[in-house]
């Protein structure tokens, strides 16, 4: 029995553990968790329930998170539908009041920005369509900038004691972004025009803040996995317009991009796509960087 | 750019005192189409081929559930037609309804409930129909299923599934890992109970389940659950020796346990390319009362006759699914019932009626293998063929082939874990 005492001891402190930070904050992906770990810095425990590794449309609700949504006081989701395949779950199956649509505890980064590629047709034979527009807003650092702003105000507003800190690290955040922003459109200056083949819509930010050019991508419809037909037709095109790269996130499938870049003679370009995506990408400025230093490296 | 931005940082300074209404670019952040609560349908259908008579199905050894448990009709036969709406009522409860439209023209109510959304502290009640908490399966709408049809356990012990008419209360535990407990309280008149026409509560019962990561790339979930209900004459026909129609009927009580566990693997907790399920459940199925057998509508030879009865009998299933490229997955399950042992003492007191006199519960242990491939050409279709032995019935085999398409409309589901 001693074991089995020591074994409820262990569970019980864990179970108090995260209740000791003010803030207990559930970030649906890797680039709110490191945007709230900028924001809150160590006034908030910080739990991120994907990884870069992880297709974002695809996770199951599953019992880890369940639990984890359970003692949020915090979501900080994407939304616009990117999570309406588990989000939803989580919310109800918690049992946290404070997690709901329109209470404090629930926080959309899609909702301060302005989304691109509104469908102006909704219909499925389109495939995978989200109704609000293109949910991965992130690859655009005036966005990140935007919900920033956004963030900060909940954080105060949730834990008005730490109002001050809060305030103090998002001015002392977005100075230095700023700085980077002009640093990385300064960089990226060289990669305007750059025709590139996609995987997923998942870069659309990112291209159209740099003014990069979309080619083609290896999804024939958002959300349909690339089929050998259509990675044929799309060979044929590039034939008569050529790319430069096949650019696909750290979380795609390797083998269509890499399929393709052999066959157009071009190479493939593996960006992180959110933190943790690779070494570099540390934070939300590695991210950045890394991803322009990948990209740059084949436009010279 | 610069300049503009730092204005927006002062005037966010300036309102320091920070209400949510003051939150910069408020928009709305997500509703569901204007008022409408979400909709989606499945359409479902099968072809099926079987080798035995589908009209003669049945689960030799076990007390006939009454649900539809048999393989489908030969030929191409429609499906169940489901209808799912829901939404938020208000800031106090969600609203759920499953309709199924049958093949025979009939509206089925599967679901209807509300689901509190404002208790917190880990609590959810949940009110109405809904399918109950217990084991693993039970929970999974029959659409989102990896086989045609439901392990021999769930046939024989919950005709199908149990879904239940009263209330469920759920609590999340506040820790790490997954940790939580459930009750239900229902008229208790599906199967293993049945419709009682008394005040008071017909059934219960309570089921807890853990469950957690171990690291990025398997996640899992174990439970147990107990179910208890007290059928008063639950009723089933059989037919005697000579072949006339008997009606029997059960009362007493019917106590079930479940403990049911899931593993799911996806390289780095991607599920996209590869991934796999691995889930098993043991059901252990006790009855304690009397059972009645009556012939008279067939030549009346014994007529009315109780005597006591106890059944112990148990069941498990086990299952793979592996997701061995983009769309396509395949699968296999081997399910079995133990008959156990079953005291009928209508035949032990030589009152009339011998064992010949209830072919249905002849000594027979069911067992069944299926094997299924499946294709997904996009999240919201999906098309299987499925092969089973399936051994049910005593002394046959049952070869069945199944061709199967699922499809849903509308509103995005959720992916329940």
């Amino acid at each position: 029995m001693h074991w089995l005492k020591s074994a409820l001891a262990a569970a019980l402190l864990l179970a108090v553990a995260p209740a000791a930070a003010a803030l207990n904050i559930f970030a649906c992906e890797p680039e709110w968790g490191a945007l709230a770990r900028e924001l809150a810095g160590d006034k908030a425990s910080i739990y991120v329930a994907t990884t870069a590794f992880q297709d974002p449309h695809r996770i199951e609700a599953r019992p880890s998170l369940i639990a984890r949504a359970r003692s949020a006081d915090l979501l900080v989701c994407t939304g616009a539908q990117l999570e309406v395949g588990w989000l939803p779950l989580l919310q109800t199956q918690s049992g946290n009041d404070r997690i709901q649509l329109g209470r404090p505890g629930y926080f959309e980064a899609a909702a301060y920005v302005t989304k691109l590629e509104v469908p102006r047709v909704l219909d499925r034979s389109l495939g995978d369509v989200h109704p609000a527009g293109n949910p991965h807003i992130h690859l655009d650092p005036h966005n990140i900038a935007r919900v920033a702003e956004a963030l900060s105000q909940r954080l105060a507003a949730l834990d008005p004691a730490n109002g001050d800190y809060y305030r103090a690290q998002s001015v002392r955040f977005l100075s230095r972004w700023r700085e980077a922003i002009a640093r990385w459109e300064k960089q990226g200056a060289a990669l305007n025009g750059l025709p590139v083949v996609v995987y997923h819509r998942d870069l659309s930010y990112f291209i159209n803040w740099l003014k990069l050019r979309e080619a083609g991508a290896l999804e024939p419809k958002p959300g349909i996995p690339p089929s050998a037909g259509h990675l044929g037709a799309l060979l044929a095109q590039l034939g008569r317009q050529p790319a430069r790269a096949v650019v696909r996130a750290a979380y795609n499938d390797p083998r269509p991009a890499e399929w393709l870049a052999e066959r157009a003679k071009i190479p493939v370009v593996t960006v992180p796509y959110t933190v943790g995506g690779t070494e570099q990408a540390k934070d939300l400025f590695g991210l950045f960087d890394d991803t322009l230093a990948r990209l740059l490296a084949v436009a010279k | 750019m610069f300049r503009r931005n730092l204005t927006a940082v002062a005037v966010t300074l300036a309102f320091h005192g920070a209400a949510l209404a003051q939150d910069v670019n408020p928009k709305a952040e997500r509703s569901e189409t204007a008022f409408n609560p979400a909709i989606s349908l499945i359409l479902q259908g099968t072809y099926a081929d079987t080798s035995q008579d589908p009209n003669t199905f049945q689960i030799t050894g076990f007390m006939p559930s009454g649900g539809e448990v048999g393989p489908p009709k030969r030929s191409f036969s429609l499906g169940e037609s489901e209808l799912v709406l829901s939404a938020n009522v208000d800031p106090y409860f969600r609203g759920h309804l499953v309709a199924a439209l049958t093949p025979e023209n009939e509206v089925e109510v599967e679901e209807a409930y509300f689901q509190t959304l404002a208790l917190g502290r880990g609590f959810t009640l949940k009110g109405g129909r809904f399918l109950s908490g217990i084991g693993y399966l039970n929970e999974i709408h029959q659409h989102a299923w990896d086989f045609q049809d439901a392990p021999l356990p769930y046939k024989a012990f919950l005709g199908g599934r149990l879904g239940q008419d009263g209330l469920q209360l759920r609590w999340v535990a506040p820790t790490p890992f997954f940790l939580e407990f459930g009750g239900e309280a229902s008229s208790g008149d599906q199967f293993p109970g049945s419709d009682r026409n008394k005040n008071g509560l017909g059934g219960g019962s309570v089921f807890g389940h853990l469950g957690g990561d171990i690291g990025p790339s398997y996640a899992w979930r174990a439970g147990i659950s107990y179910l208890r209900s007290s059928p008063d004459n639950r009723a089933y026909d059989d037919v005697d020796s000579a072949g006339g129609a008997v009606s029997n009927s059960f009362t007493g009580t019917a106590k079930l346990w479940i403990a049911d566990a899931i593993l799911k693997w996806a390289p780095g907790g991607n599920a996209a390319r590869t991934n796999f399920k691995l889930q098993g459940e043991y059901f252990q199925f006790k009855q304690d009362g009397s059972l009645t057998y009556d012939d008279s509508g067939a030549g009346a030879v014994f007529g009315t006759v109780t005597g006591p009865f106890n059944t112990d009998q148990s069941g498990w299933y086990a299952q793979g699914v592996w997701q061995f490229m983009p769309r396509w997955r395949a699968g296999y399950r081997y399910d079995a019932l133990r008959y156990g042992t079953v005291t009928n003492g209508i035949v032990n007191n030589g009152l009339g009626p011998t064992a010949a006199d209830f072919p249905v519960l002849s000594n027979h242990s069911p067992s069944r293998n299926t094997a299924m491939i499946d294709w997904s050409p996009s999240e919201y279709s999906r098309l299987r063929v499925q092969y089973a032995q399936d051994k049910s019935r005593i002394g046959v085999t049952d070869n069945q082939i199944i061709v199967q398409y699922i499809l849903s409309l509308g509103a995005h589901g959720a992916h329940r874990f």
